[in-house]
């Protein structure tokens, strides 16, 4: 199947990978016709208290409505879409089943091309999305529950994996000391609200790895916060959340930093759900200043999970490789590697 | 559920948490399930590195709480590494489908696994604990379930003597 791919090549991306369902239309791999996640959308289905990842018949209702809704958004038909593209993976593999074969169906109903995509290649375009200005090489950093990576793309579809986490992720961390704390959940902007109050420089908690490398390790700062805890009772709970934000947000700027210098990247790009907190963006931005760099920071709901960026990976990977085939599965283990177009 | 053979360690280090888990990946052998119990900061990761590493898993082992479950290829059994913190409903572990995962020639860790310890056959419960006092410290406790390690106990005990609590 042959298509050409340009300016106006409109792309449905469908993710079903994780916790959102979601849908989006992308045209020419930049211009963000409509985004849909299913948190946004309020359904008659309720699935309280259930990981929607796991329980894929959570995303096999969602995902016939968010798609609509892209399309009503969007004001197109069937028949103006281009491609479908879909996350291949990660993820468990019930819920990826469910994205991939709703897009091959309708790749296939609607004879246009499907392209598997990498659900951690698409979130290295999220900050193209915001920002078509981006210069390259840029440095991005991908931080959130699962993940913690320090990727430099070269070019659009040409990345390489220079660094991540060894053990826990960097949103993990935030999760699990906000629980400890008893801050509640999502712990990320739980930590960030009481650690306005509190002094980060109270406590000096570990920087593991800090000085060597572009590796990160989160593992041993969350176990020296609960062992601190632990041995002072009476310690100042803001205090400790303060400590403990600036001891992430100081680990990862200063290997992004380290990652952008060994590259010679023009800029840096946040991504994930981390990429949120505003400790890591004033710090980012700073950085960017003292170092000469662009700073890309895109909003929240471009760096949490969701399908414009896929739409706009498959653009990338069908303008580079072509459709992929019909018999493509899902592949739960799929890591992001250093890749030429493959 | 016949006999529950009990093993007391103490782990001084990381590094004796990381050789303990070596030691019973040595014995371990497609179709076991070994469920890491422990509170947040016990090591249960740590553990997981150190069985993953001695069954030849050269990639990071990373913390499955939001991925949920990692797989690592290794030249014999395929590793899963599971995590059930994030659940709330036993009908979501029965989604994760751990059991068919240690069938199909695998071996299965799983995080907070004892809160669903019936959801699972024979299996090898490894409690690890803090030690007051020593922040480094650990108690691991190995307690196997069911019959499924019944002829292996004794090279279990040989095996992780120099670690022996009791």
């Amino acid at each position: 199947m042959n298509v050409d791919v340009d300016g106006d090549t409109l792309i449905l991306g469908i993710e079903t990978s994780c916790d959102e369902t979601a849908a989006a239309l992308v045209m020419g791999g930049s211009d963000i016709v409509s985004t849909v996640v299913s948190s946004q959308v309020e359904l008659h289905a309720s699935f309280g208290g259930v990981v929607p990842e796991i329980a894929s018949r959570a995303h096999l209702e969602l995902l016939n409505p968010v798609i609509a809704r892209a399309m009503v958004e969007a004001g197109v038909r069937d028949d103006r879409i281009d491609a479908v593209a879909c996350t291949i993976g990660p993820g468990l593999v019930g819920a990826l089943l469910v994205g991939v074969s709703a897009a091959k169906a309708l790749a296939l109903a609607w004879d246009v091309p499907f392209v598997g995509v990498n659900h951690l290649e698409a979130h290295l375009y999220a900050a193209m999305l915001e920002d078509p200005s981006v210069e390259l090489p840029v440095v991005v950093l991908l931080a959130s529950g699962g993940h913690t990576l320090l990727v430099e793309m070269r070019e659009p579809g040409r990345y390489r994996l220079l660094g991540q986490t060894i053990d826990d992720a960097a949103g993990e961390a935030f999760d699990k000391v906000a629980r400890f704390l008893g801050l509640g959940y999502p712990g990320g902007p739980a930590v960030e609200q009481v650690a306005h109050e509190g002094d980060p420089a109270a406590i000096a908690f570990p920087r593991a790895m800090r000085n060597e490398g572009l590796d990160v390790s989160f593992s041993g700062l969350k176990t020296a916060v609960l062992n601190h805890v632990r041995d002072h009772p009476d310690v100042d709970t803001a205090d400790v959340a303060a400590s403990f934000q600036a001891a992430v947000v100081d680990v990862l700027v200063v290997k992004a930093r380290r990652a952008a210098a060994e590259v010679d990247a023009k800029g840096l790009a946040l991504g994930g759900g981390v990429a949120a907190n505003s400790a890591l963006r004033e710090a980012v931005l700073d950085a960017c200043m003292a170092d000469g760099l662009r700073a890309y920071l895109p909003s929240r709901s471009m760096c949490t999970d969701n399908a414009a960026m896929i739409a706009a990976a498959g653009w990338h990977r069908l303008r580079l490789d072509g459709p992929s085939p019909l018999d493509t599965g899902a592949y739960p283990n799929l890591r992001l590697t250093s890749t030429e177009p493959t | 559920m016949r006999s529950t053979p009990s093993l007391s360690l103490r782990a001084s280090t990381v590094d004796d948490t990381l050789a303990v888990a070596a030691a019973l990946a040595g014995l371990a052998r497609a179709g076991d399930v070994v469920l890491l119990a422990g509170e947040m900061g016990t090591g249960k990761t740590t553990f997981a590195q150190g069985f993953g590493r001695a069954m030849g898993v050269d990639e990071p082992i990373t913390s499955p709480t939001f991925t949920l479950v990692h797989s690592y290829p290794t030249a014999g059994p395929t590793l899963h590494h599971a995590d059930l913190y994030r659940l709330e409903h036993m009908s979501e572990v029965a989604d994760l489908a751990l059991g068919e995962l240690a069938e199909f020639h695998g071996i299965v860790l799983v995080e907070w696994g004892d809160v669903a310890a019936g959801a699972f056959g024979d299996h090898v419960v490894v409690r690890l604990g803090h030690v007051d006092g020593d922040d480094a410290a650990r108690t691991v406790v190995l307690t196997a379930v069911g019959g499924a390690w019944a002829r292996r106990w004794g090279a279990l005990v040989e095996a992780t003597a120099e670690w022996c609590d009791q």
